[in-house]
């Protein structure tokens, strides 16, 4: 498996909105790589035809009426919001397309 | 009652329903002994003092108006800060999450309240519950009473501690990979990781879905089998909860007898990497159960081994979507908006200022095992190994009733000692591991005090899915054979506070 | 930006075959979120119809909501889709603040109706049959306002409110194949394909698929190769089209626009665009440092979706009648032409006049009403014919009081208009306005009388046999009845009353 780069390990909190320093993109680096080291083997015995498992129960259809349920007031909605303003919550400017 | 705080659940709640103590006594006298010990423990991160005595004068109210209590009204308990607490500060023990208290109740915390079990309080854990030593609490780590200095396992760390050091006779925890059973060995206490489905998962803030899974936690296995009732049963609003009954633990803790039983021994388990006073504890538990009449077979799980890496695959994937809603908009920790700084900068600082390391390991870890070229690689072959896990145990469980082994590997280790060595701390979860991943039920119970340091050691005993029954069984028959043995519970050798 | 130089729409679609893509989100009439019980009410107050799950607060978790899945099940059989027999939901990651989870609860890989097709007809009867891919389900994302800079719009705004009842209502999201071979009718196919689809919808009553409330929004995908090539060129995404008539000019613009591109030799960058309505041209999204890698995995807190084969064949035996056919068996009753059709299909009139001829008008005046004036006022105010507060009923009732020779054709445009007006039923109207007809003989005699005596040259003429003169005499009777006379009755009454009786 090829070894998790510093240049990846940013690509990667990029993906994660992390904002590491610098020095943490050294030490990760090496942590993953050592855990990928040692996790990759998985693969050893992932043979084509064995199916993959996502989920422990065998369940299927599990679903609800289309009944309304109480909602929060939005007094509870809000009450941990760093910032509400019109009662919306006030965020930063959205960078992207509207 | 001579002594309250070391009573067991069952019997605070007989004294309670009789009137011989008031269940305000009970909760005050545990208040008191949190005051009294918490300092050094360090098991709990809030303390609801006023909740709790309102809950337990309410018990005392409806015992006085004649109503007919539950099987645990007015015990205390310690309740992981994992599942949300309408009103009650709720933190994950992260930073991330500090002062939030959460507008909803977790379903397990309603039938706690419904039950009229008195909750005094959140306990420690490690960060979203990544961790085997509760050290990576954003609020400091706890530490284990029969030795302060050393962890009391994790990620559920409070709450087993706060079970060793009296403060309180029942608690929560949440198990993903070994969270309820490893500390439970390690502070020589009983923990239950019920089959997967059967405790809702509402509430409950996850790290890893398809593995995280709440249960009991209590000094006897009685009592475990109490509180396991009391939680357990099926929630519409849990899409993953099982509409079943609930197996008959309360009854199984009570009949405590093995004879008949096949116990199969996984031979996967042990060798190198086990300390030696561990294993043979491990080995003098398989001959008292060989002694009580059950039937020993020795089981190959071979698939096991890689239990441990699909683990740190799979649960990295699902956290490190979990955990994109702590992104700063709608509540928690929000750093460096200025006003200038965009809603993403806003959100990458913020997630960096609030997420301790591991937690920010295991969200790179599962975003890179999850992305395009590697999904297949990683997260793809990891469900494959989890596939093959549980054939191994549906092969095994065709063959005898139960599995046991050891619970953890070693007993409780120095805090500090693996802090920087992510790989050797993954190594607690070892044995716990495959039935997170396969779903079925498991239990740790203590088997004495391993004989290089005289710290506790846990005997993992591991039934199918849906047969937690099974676990009782043989836990309570286990812990009643070494209760003669030694004359008294084990946790009574530990040093006072 | 660079402003470039279209290339005439002829001369590219000479050097050109489009390729194109349709991506079409309907989100669902149901009475709750897809994920939660929280209600869907629209226009409620902000973050009111909001509960842990769709708030994405820890700990919180979804439970499908079963009419979200057999909605999802029954757009699929009209699509002549095939029906999973086993899917799941997948998780989409990515980051974006009105995204409470920072995951989109969708499907991937599984979607819960895949390889249909849908025929559409041109404006001149052609049938165009359009692939469709797949039809799945996913949740709707928080709104946001955003405040401070000129425009409101997201660039150059101090910051933004987002307010969260949006968030978790369902969506099916319905994609097509790549759609080859409509050549210089690719922005007619894109727009009967809308068109159709939103008929579609509505028939199976799953949605109001109203575009210009955002229930139903369309993405062009648009590529261009050289005329005789099978390999597809680099495609624009275009977002958010929210009008039949946008989807049209967006695809008719970005193929001015590529062929400029390609015709200079430049390359086609894979960009999103945004549609601008009022000069209908397109310009470019944000270009991402970074190809999006949304990392999908099963969503494991939910169970797999496995529709029992009964239930899908019991959906499909109630579905009901497709809307071209039906549009076909109506033409061919109301004897209309394939143009008419259209147009009434293009105006979303088609259910309007049916309801009213249920309310007792002859088809006819059905059409002529919601075809003619109203269709008029919905254009002058920018609404859809649906949305004019007036019912099929009342417009039953004004056809009804013509018939009755109650109202005249311009006294029943007074009266449509009072009750647009917010004045009542026709008849108040008719009675506040004082509008009716007036029929009594004797009251008009007295008019006709005044009238005569005023001109009694012109009756000269009429007893002569010119009776065209008459009509000097009837103007005078509706100017002192001020309009509320029938004047055909009028003129009946004065040939009565002079004696005379025209052939």
């Amino acid at each position: 498996m090829p070894g998790i780069t510093r240049e990846e390990v940013a690509h990667l909190a990029r993906l994660s909105r992390l904002e590491l320093k610098s020095e943490e993109l050294d030490h990760f680096a090496e942590q993953l790589n050592d855990i990928v080291d040692a996790v990759a083997r998985v693969s050893e015995i992932a043979a084509e035809d064995v199916p993959p498992t996502s989920h422990p129960l065998p369940l299927t259809n599990v679903m609800r009426a289309d009944e309304v349920r109480p909602s929060l007031s939005p007094d509870e909605v809000l009450a941990a919001a760093p910032a509400a303003e019109e009662q919306r919550f006030r965020v930063p400017q959205i960078l992207g397309e509207d | 009652m001579a002594d309250l705080i070391r009573c067991t659940a069952a019997e605070t709640a007989a004294a309670i329903a009789s009137g011989e103590v008031s269940a305000v006594e009970v909760a005050q006298a545990h208040l008191d002994r949190i005051n009294a010990v918490d300092e050094k423990v360090h098991a709990f991160l809030h303390v609801d003092t006023d909740g709790a005595l309102a809950a337990a004068r309410s018990v005392d109210a409806r015992r006085a108006a004649g109503e007919e209590l539950g099987p645990l009204a007015g015990v205390p308990l310690a309740l992981k800060d994992v599942f949300t607490t309408k009103g009650v500060p709720t933190t994950a023990g992260s930073k991330m999450l500090e002062g939030w208290r959460p507008p909803y109740d977790a379903t397990l915390t309603r039938r706690l309240k419904e039950a009229g079990v008195v909750i005094l309080g959140k306990t420690n854990m490690d960060e979203f519950a990544m961790g085997s030593s509760t050290e990576n609490s954003a609020y400091g780590p706890t530490g284990n009473p029969w030795d302060l200095s050393r962890i009391p396992g994790g990620s559920g760390g409070g709450s087993a501690a706060a079970l060793a050091a009296y403060e309180a006779p029942l608690a929560i925890g949440t198990d993903t990979g070994g969270s309820i059973r490893q500390p439970g060995a390690v502070t020589g206490t009983v923990g239950v990781k019920p089959t997967y489905g059967s405790v809702s998962r509402y509430g409950l803030i996850a790290f890893s879905s398809s593995l995280d899974q709440g249960g009991p936690c209590a000094r006897t296995v009685l009592d475990a089998a109490l509180l396991h009732e009391a939680i357990a049963g099926h929630d519409p609003m849990d899409s993953t909860s099982i509409d079943a009954p609930v197996p008959a633990v309360v009854a199984a803790a009570r009949q405590a007898d093995v004879k008949g039983m096949r116990v199969g021994v996984v031979k996967e388990f042990g060798g190198e990497g086990y300390q030696a006073g561990v294993m043979q504890r491990f080995h003098e538990s398989v001959e008292l159960l060989r002694s009580l009449g059950a039937e020993i077979v020795e089981i190959s799980c071979p698939s096991f081994t890689y239990a441990l890496p699909a683990y740190y695959l799979i649960a990295p994937s699902e956290c490190s979507s979990n955990l994109a809603r702590f992104d700063a908009m709608r509540y928690g920790l929000r750093v460096g908006d200025n006003g200038a700084r965009s809603a993403e900068e806003v959100t990458a600082l913020t997630r960096e200022a609030g997420f301790g390391p591991e937690v920010k390991r295991r969200i790179m870890l599962g975003t890179y095992a999850l992305s395009s070229g590697y999904y297949d690689a990683y997260y793809g072959s990891a469900q494959k190994v989890r596939t093959l896990i549980t054939r191994d145990f549906d092969r095994a469980f065709g063959d005898v009733d139960v599995l046991i082994s050891p619970t953890t590997p070693t007993t409780a280790f120095p805090i500090g000692e693996r802090a920087d060595d992510p790989m050797a701390m993954y190594l607690a979860d070892l044995c716990t591991i495959p039935s997170n991943l396969a779903g079925n039920a498991a239990m740790s119970v203590p088997c004495g005090l391993a004989p290089e340091d005289n710290l506790p050691v846990g005997l993992q005993i591991i039934a199918p899915a849906l047969a937690d029954d099974r676990l009782y069984r043989v836990g309570a028959a286990v812990e009643a054979a070494l209760n003669d043995k030694w004359g008294h519970p084990l946790l009574e050798e530990a040093p006072a506070l | 930006m660079s402003v470039i130089d279209l290339v005439p729409y002829e001369e590219a679609l000479a050097s050109y075959d489009p390729v194109m893509g349709l991506e079409v989100h309907v989100e669902l009439g149901t009475k709750t979120k897809m994920f939660c019980g929280c209600a869907t009410v629209p226009g409620a107050e902000p973050n009111s119809q909001v509960c842990p799950t769709c708030l994405g607060l820890p700990g919180s978790l979804p439970v499908v909501n079963a009419i979200g899945v057999e909605s999802a099940i029954r757009i699929g059989l009209a699509l002549n889709c095939e029906i999973a027999e086993w899917c799941r939901f997948a998780r989409k990651n990515y980051f974006y603040p009105d995204m409470p989870k920072n995951f989109q609860t969708s499907q991937y890989d599984e979607p819960i109706a895949f390889n249909g097709y849908l025929d559409v007809e041109l404006e001149d009867g052609e049938v165009f049959r359009v692939e469709i891919e797949r039809a799945h389900m996913e949740e709707d994302t928080g709104k946001s306002t955003h405040v401070g800079g000129a425009t409101g719009r997201i660039h150059g705004a101090e910051y933004s409110l987002l307010d969260y009842n949006r968030a978790g209502i369902p969506l099916i999201e319905i994609v097509t194949k790549p759609i080859v071979g409509a050549g210089d009718r690719a922005p007619e196919v894109a727009r009967a394909y809308v068109a159709e689809l939103r008929e579609l919808i509505r028939a199976l009553g799953v949605s109001e698929a109203r575009m210009d409330m955002g229930q139903m929004r369309c993405d062009v995908n648009l590529s261009l190769m050289p005329k005789g090539a099978d390999k597809f060129g680099t495609r624009s995404e275009t977002k958010n089209v929210n009008s039949l008539r946008s989807v049209e000019r967006a695809a008719r613009f970005e193929i001015q626009r590529h062929a400029a591109v390609l015709n200079e030799g430049g390359k086609i960058v894979q960009e999103t665009r945004h549609f601008h309505e009022d000069n209908g041209t397109t310009t470019s999204g944000r270009i991402k440092e970074e190809a999006e890698d949304y990392r999908y995995f099963p969503e494991p807190d939910l169970v797999p979706v496995a529709p029992a084969r009964e239930w899908v064949e019991q959906l499909r035996g109630e579905l009901p009648e497709l809307p071209r056919l039906r549009r076909q068996r109506l033409q061919s009753e109301w004897g209309i032409s394939a143009v008419e059709m259209q147009s009434a299909l293009n105006a979303g009139a088609i259910d309007l006049i049916l309801a009213t001829i249920d309310a007792g008008a002859p088809a006819d005046q059905a059409r002529k009403w919601w075809l003619g004036e109203l269709a008029r006022r919905a254009n002058e105010d920018g609404v859809e014919l649906a949305e004019l507060p007036i019912t099929p009923a009342q417009v039953a009732r004004v056809s009804a009081l013509v018939a009755e020779g109650k109202l005249t054709d311009k006294l029943a445009r007074q009266v449509i208009e009072g009750v647009l007006a917010g004045e009542g039923e026709p008849d108040e109207v008719v009675a506040k306005r004082g509008l009716a007809v007036v029929s009594d003989d004797s009251a008009l005699g007295d008019a006709i009388d005044a009238a005569l005596a005023a001109q009694p040259d012109v009756a000269d003429k009429i007893r002569s046999g010119k009776f065209a003169a008459a009509g000097a005499l009837v103007g005078a009777v509706m100017k002192a009845t001020r309009g509320q006379a029938d004047a055909a009755r009028v003129k009946e009454l004065i040939f009565e009353k002079l004696g005379v009786t025209p052939e």
